[in-house]
């Protein structure tokens, strides 16, 4: 579904890689965690997917096709494909969760009729049925990152990108969502979902993948955030790490801060 | 769905920054009143050049009763005279250099007189005895009508030659002064209108990133996320212009027909249907400069 074949990207102005020679290749349905320090190159990543850059170097394949190679009025379609959720939700303050949403569908066009049947069926999935008529500011965190959800989710894609979803909930709230997504993830749909929410990771067992500095340093099927777990994957030797692995023993740890707000409750915004 | 859609966004965008889109309709409605008036002002000029050049370019005179020039001490054109007058346009030395000679007779002249200023105090006060009788001589050569002059200057009774273009140059000139005038003030007008019609885009697209953020993300097309920032600007601009039209109807039809044609009726002035001859043009304008500078900016500061 996704593949990256070693690829670098540079920023223009910029000496040092955001992402060197990645390799990677996700199937399709498949729940992958992207986890590393900040500044690693999670972002980049996913933006890359999303051709909202282009890679330097190598290329990045999306559902068969070359991001690179496709033509600049073709990417929308590619986009029509994919979903993505991002940290800070990115609702439009003037409309209510219900516009939220259709204006996902309303600017690639569906019709009234359709939009009128899917998104309440979407707003059901994701939880939040009886508050069509809220606007973002009467929503908590978890519950407008739900709305964000919808709206990625809204035209069916492929593909599920989420770029630390869960940084600004509380971990109760974050369960809540990543419960949300495995939904998602049951229903084929492919996620690829940058954190550094320890908690999370550990808790899914999910495929790993692990970035520093811009070099996959680790890759492991059902793995847990801390690194601990590198070590018992090169003993293993089972992984395509590609680059220097080294120990770089807590460095993940020490930028896992999720969980540093035990006991809080749903912010209201 | 993306029609009303499109319709709502623009409106929203026009709404949300008043002060700007009024601004915008203010600049582009002076700058186009100044192209108008240029085009009506040279619309005027060749209004006068059709009327004038093309009847005659060298116009002889022969002496009326109460003529003063030396060459009319024997009063009235006498019928041997004219007669001379006309064998010396036709001889090898003229014929060179004239096309065609129409003999105006002195009830001719009155009668195209009253038609030229048909309804006004000259019309009324003239009588066919104080014109003249003339030959109007077409050249063939314009710019050669000196050979004419000079040949009959002398000639008895012949009161005058008169190149009527030269009659009219001071008005021509005028005229094309004032064009230039209002050329220079369009020009700069426009240049304004550009940079702030591209300024409004700008703060338009600034203020609605999150908008067209997601729409990109969600796979929206580039026409869709520009349109409704284009058509924004280039309705305020068509606005401008339909103000700008309405401006100068409004000059044309009280200045020009309702006091002017009284006030000083030397010739034909512009009328209300020249006016929509240029309104047209003006539109075209507007949505051709709105449309520049909202494609250049967007380019520059919309990702889609
Ligand atoms: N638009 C940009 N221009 C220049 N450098 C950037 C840009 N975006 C990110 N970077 C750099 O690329 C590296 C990776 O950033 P990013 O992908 O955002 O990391 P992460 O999401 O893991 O925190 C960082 O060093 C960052 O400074
Ligand atoms: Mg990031």
């Amino acid at each position: 579904m996704i593949r990256f074949e070693s690829v670098s990207k540079t920023y223009p102005r910029s000496k040092r890689p955001a992402l060197h020679r990645v390799n990677l290749d996700v199937e399709r349905g498949e729940f992958v965690f992207l986890v590393g320090a900040s500044g690693s190159g999670k972002s980049t990543l996913l933006r890359l997917v999303l051709r909202e850059d282009v890679a330097t170097r190598g290329s990045v394949h999306v559902a068969g096709r070359d991001v690179a190679r496709l033509s600049s009025w073709k990417v929308p379609h590619l986009r029509r494909q994919m979903g993505v959720v991002f940290q800070d939700f990115r609702l439009l303050p003037g409309k209510n969760v219900f516009d939220n949403v259709a204006f996902a569908l309303q600017v690639i066009g569906k019709s009234r009729h359709h939009i009128a049947q899917v998104v309440p069926e979407t707003l059901e999935l994701v939880g939040l049925a009886g508050k069509e008529r809220r606007l973002p500011h009467e929503l908590s965190g978890g519950e407008q990152q739900r709305v964000a959800i919808a709206r990625a989710f809204v035209n069916r894609p492929a593909i599920l990108l989420a770029d630390e979803p869960t940084g600004n909930l509380d971990p109760e709230t974050s369960a809540g969502i990543m419960k949300l997504l495995e939904r998602i993830n049951r229903t084929s749909t492919t996620i690829l979902m940058a954190t550094h929410d320890t908690g999370t990771v550990d808790a899914l067992r999910k495929r790993v993948v692990q970035l520093e500095g811009g070099v996959v340093v680790r890759d492991e099927a059902a793995g847990g955030y801390a690194t601990g777990a590198l070590r018992a994957v090169d003993e293993a030797d089972r992984s395509p790490v590609d680059g220097p692995g080294g120990p770089g023993g807590g460095r993940g740890a020490d930028t896992g801060w999720a969980g540093a707000r035990p006991g809080a409750t749903e912010v209201w915004r | 769905m993306r029609v009303r859609f499109l319709a709502s966004e623009i409106l929203g965008g026009l709404r949300r920054n008043t002060a700007m889109t009024v601004s915008v309709v203010l600049v582009t409605f002076v700058s186009l009143v100044f192209v108008g008036a240029g085009a009506l002002l040279q619309l005027q000029v060749n209004q006068m050049k059709d009327y004038w050049y093309d009847r005659v370019q060298v116009s002889v005179f022969l002496c009326t009763a109460d003529s003063e020039a030396p060459t009319c001490t024997s009063g009235e054109v006498t019928p041997s005279q004219r007669d001379a007058v006309l064998a010396e346009l036709r001889s090898p030395t003229l014929q060179p250099y004239v096309e065609s000679v129409q003999f105006e007779s002195k009830a001719d002249a009155y009668a195209r007189f009253q038609q030229q200023f048909a309804g006004t105090a000259i019309a009324e006060s003239a009588t066919e005895d104080q014109l003249n009788e003339s030959f109007r001589v077409k050249l063939t050569d314009p710019t050669k009508y000196d050979v004419v002059t000079q040949f009959f200057a002398g000639t008895p009774g012949v009161e005058q030659v008169q190149d009527q273009r030269r009659v009219l140059d001071p008005f021509f000139t005028v005229l094309n002064v004032a064009t230039a005038v209002a050329g220079g003030f369009a020009l700069v007008m426009i240049v304004a209108a550009a940079l702030l019609i591209a300024t409004t885009i700008r703060l338009s697209a600034f203020s609605r990133r999150r908008e067209t953020g997601i729409m990109r993300l969600v796979g929206a097309s580039k026409l869709l996320i520009q349109l409704p920032f284009l058509l924004e600007g280039v309705l305020a601009a068509v606005v401008g212009a339909a103000l700008a039209v309405g401006a100068l109807y409004a000059a044309v039809r009280f200045g020009v027909q309702g006091w002017l044609v009284e006030a000083l009726p030397l010739f034909g002035y512009v009328g209300t249907h020249q006016v929509w001859l240029v309104a047209p043009v003006l539109v075209a304008v507007a949505v051709l400069l709105a449309g520049t500078a909202s494609v250049t900016t967007l380019s520059r500061y919309l990702r889609v």
